[in-house]
């Protein structure tokens, strides 16, 4: 593949292409644009309906600048306060069940029956989304914050034990060799020579879920599944926007503030 | 050619890299830049095209004086400014001829060379200098994909490409072995002499820049502490320079100034 | 002092007394916050609907099977939707990503002071919402349809998008970088030149990330009113329709299954 100097001075050069195949390149380049013109056809737009939303549109970024967290105070305390209710009470449970679950997820540490068991009930949690879990434990629990708390619950655990699985089976494993040569049994095992070792993780991910979870309760309400959801969908229906931009402000504030915690934490474990 | 007045440099933490430094380096002079790492070595070549913005002082290339430059005049004396760095500093995911090609980039408008269209006169210049380090097989090839001493050739063609009148070479051979390094430094020393280039070569080993070129300034903590042919690195003025002959003294140094920006390096 | 003397003998613990102490109070802390909390949903909860459920499932259980299966004909176009609203959503947050990432990074905002402070709100807050809360939101203000679930798609992946896209411009080498500017080039060529190619990579895995998420999001949309397959099971629900809603959950399901396959087969080619 020699090449001589005077074969390519005084001839254009271009870059090579990103991938190789010509034809596979321009089959890809026209099947997106295809895509995105039959997609971009298909969608119905009534700008009309538009451009007379602008005018709420408007109203309801300055409803931000006046916020009003007094007409409906007792509704928003209520609902804020059973958001962050269901959220602690969920995370708890659900890293309580998620640890044993990474355990038995963790190829390294579980054998291969309970491996797959666990596997599979993080498959599940995973695949089903927290709303559509929600309006199936409505109409089995009825109306309230249990559900939602049996949603979150569930999601935590699909989350947390596959991150935590990952982080047991990548871990170093001659700390844990040196535990077992001890003469440990299996608990003392687990607690001497993987603990330490992913104790910082599981803190950092726990933190992390907390917020999602608050993020989710939010929603939750819409479904009936208990929380702020109910009181912001009233807002939005009324067209209160100046209490929808409160409850939406404190939620924003609340975000904030468990990253900002959680960051601190995080620094701390590490 | 190259004229630097009472360059001062200060960083915000207070350290002084510069203390006054001044220096004239004549056409086609080939110059290396000795001395304890934290010397200002590198702030030194870096001030000189305002990487490092200088804290006071002159700097005059060719009767231009750069310290006053608005950005866009700057950039048009950057262009007569090539610049070799240590670490290579590729631009690791574009290919060689990209990354040569990026030597014109003060050349060309935006467009060109975002779309990478750029004069025919260019890209042939690319390749002459792509064969005379010996490179030209790998123009297609990613920067990452190459050897230490090979991304230094194409650093090297980089800086050329600019058709600069003077190369700052900030320690060329400091990730390379013993023999890629000789290998590197008399390149860059051949082609000064065939394109009449000064340059000014910072460099640690004392031998290998004995070896190739024809003056030595010896810094020492921002100031200037010898300047002469590299005959007359004595070990006395090497010991003025590298501090005393107690070596638990100057490793101590290094250390401290570990702490210090310029120790980046 | 871990090491305590007890009666002549050196007995080692693993924290001092006030240290022990500390942590027993923060437990039981703990403990009285989750015990309170549990009350509280106790006394929100009809523990007479609970007992019965169940028997509720299984009823449901018994309606649901077998799904519908000749209802699919009815649910290409909400496929075709969803799928629309949730690639046309990440493209579009995209585009409002990237020049809010730059504004945001350390080492390519214009101000500190006053740009990235803005760039920083705008991720949070559009972070902090739930694509349904911003549907229900666009929902009032331009009316249900799809374009409102895509454009809520969008809000809500920009602050993701470039809160991951940021940090990976943070992380650039930044010696690349003082080369390209050493060239003599333009801000827009150090630009092009010197960063863009670094995070190229990171740019490609978060737009195939997002996309992954956003497909599971917007089946749901439909649930407030904001297009896609949502709207069938939201529908389906309404009229008790078991069957139909067993048939949506596993189109989803499916849905969910081949976008995270497609996700990660298009970063491993990537990366």
């Amino acid at each position: 593949m020699s090449k001589d100097l005077n074969s390519l001075v005084g001839k254009p050069w271009k870059k090579p292409p990103f991938i190789q195949r010509g034809w596979l390149r321009w089959s890809l380049v026209l099947g997106f644009a295809v895509y995105m013109v039959a997609a971009v056809l298909t969608i119905e737009v009534n700008w009309a309906r538009v451009y007379e939303g602008l005018e709420r549109g408007k109203q309801f970024i300055l409803a931000f600048t006046s916020p009003d967290f007094a007409s409906r105070s007792g509704d928003i305390w209520d609902g804020m306060l059973e958001s962050i209710i269901m959220t602690v009470a969920a995370s708890v449970v659900g890293i309580g069940i998620s640890i044993p679950i990474a355990l038995g997820a963790a190829r390294n540490v579980a054998p291969l029956p309970v491996y797959l068991i666990c596997r599979g009930i993080i498959a599940i949690s995973r695949a089903l989304q927290e709303i559509i879990v929600a309006i199936l434990l409505v109409a089995i629990f009825g109306f309230g914050p249990l559900a939602g708390f049996l949603t979150l619950s569930f999601a935590t655990i699909g989350f947390l034990s596959k991150l935590l699985a990952e982080d047991i089976e990548s871990m170093d494993k001659v700390q844990a060799e040196a535990i077992k040569a001890s003469g440990a049994h299996w608990g003392q095992w687990i607690n001497y020579g993987i603990q330490p070792q992913v104790m910082p993780r599981l803190i950092g991910l726990s933190m992390y879920r907390i917020d999602i979870n608050f993020r989710e309760s939010a929603i939750l309400g819409l479904v009936g599944a208990g929380g702020i959801g109910a009181t912001l969908n009233t807002a939005f229906d009324r067209y209160e926007y100046d209490t929808a931009a409160a409850i939406l402000l404190i939620i924003i504030v609340i975000v904030m503030a468990l990253e900002y915690l959680s960051g601190i934490i995080r620094e701390r474990v590490q | 050619m190259l004229r630097l007045e009472k360059l001062v440099k200060t960083y915000k933490t207070g350290d002084q890299a510069l203390k006054s430094v001044d220096l004239e380096v004549p056409d086609g002079q080939v110059l290396a830049l000795i001395g304890p790492s934290g010397a200002g070595k590198s702030t030194l070549i870096r001030c000189i095209n305002r990487l490092v913005e200088p804290t006071s002082g002159n700097v005059f290339l060719g009767g231009v004086e750069l310290t006053g430059l608005s950005s866009g005049n700057l950039r048009k004396e950057r262009r007569r400014m090539g610049m070799i760095f240590q670490e290579y500093a590729l631009v690791e995911r574009l290919t060689v001829m990209e990354n040569v090609l990026s030597g014109r980039l003060g050349y060309v408008s935006f467009w060109r060379s975002f779309l990478r269209k750029y004069p025919q006169k260019d890209v042939d210049e690319a390749f002459r200098l792509l064969d005379r380090v010996g490179l030209l097989e790998m123009a297609d090839k990613r920067a990452d994909e190459l050897s230490g001493g090979q991304r230094q050739r194409v650093g090297i063609c980089r800086a050329l490409i600019q058709d600069p009148a003077l190369l700052l070479v900030d320690e060329p051979t400091a990730s390379l072995d013993p023999k890629t390094s000789r290998q590197i430094m008399r390149l860059i020393c051949e082609l000064c002499k065939e394109r009449g280039l000064a340059a000014i070569i910072n460099i640690h080993d004392v031998a290998l820049a004995q070896m190739f070129v024809q003056r030595v300034i010896g810094l020492r903590f921002g100031a200037v502490e010898f300047d002469g042919p590299p005959d007359a690195l004595t070990p006395v003025v090497l010991t003025t320079i590298y501090g005393e002959e107690d070596w638990e003294a100057t490793i101590d140094k290094i250390d401290e100034e570990g702490d210090e920006p310029e120790a980046a390096e | 002092m871990p090491v305590q003397d007890v009666q002549g003998q050196k007995v080692w613990q693993r924290r001092t007394g006030r240290e022990s102490l500390f942590h027993w109070l923060l437990w039981l802390a703990g403990i009285a916050v989750f015990a309170y909390c549990w009350q509280q949903i106790s006394n929100a909860t009809t523990w007479f609907f609970v007992w019965d459920a169940p028997s509720i499932a299984g009823d449901i259980w018994r309606r649901a099977t077998p799904p519908k299966w000749e209802y699919i004909t009815q649910l290409g176009e909400p496929i075709w939707d969803t799928l629309n609203i949730a690639t046309l959503g990440t493209i579009i947050a995209l585009f409002l990503a990237v020049p809010v990432a730059f504004l945001a990074a350390r080492n390519t905002t214009p101000s500190t002071l006053f740009i990235r402070p803005i760039a920083l709100l705008i991720i949070v807050s559009t972070r902090s919402i739930n694509s349904l809360i911003w549907a229900l939101l666009l929902i009032a203000i331009i009316g249900p349809g799809v374009f409102a679930g895509v454009i809520a798609i969008a809000i809500r992946s920009i602050g993701f998008c470039a809160k991951l896209l940021y940090e990976a411009i943070e992380e650039i080498d930044h010696t690349q970088v003082e080369a390209i500017t050493a060239t003599g080039a333009s801000r827009w060529q150090v630009m092009a030149y010197g960063i863009v190619p670094q995070i190229l990579p990171a740019f490609a895995g978060i737009a195939v990330f997002r996309w992954d998420i956003n497909i599971r999001e917007s089946t749901v949309l439909g649930l407030v009113g904001a297009g896609g397959i949502g709207l069938q099971l939201s529908a389906s629900l309404n009229v008790l329709a078991w069957p139909q809603v067993a048939l949506i959950l596993l189109v989803i399901l499916a849905a969910v299954v081949i976008s995270e396959w497609v996700s990660a087969k298009v970063r491993g080619a990537i990366i």
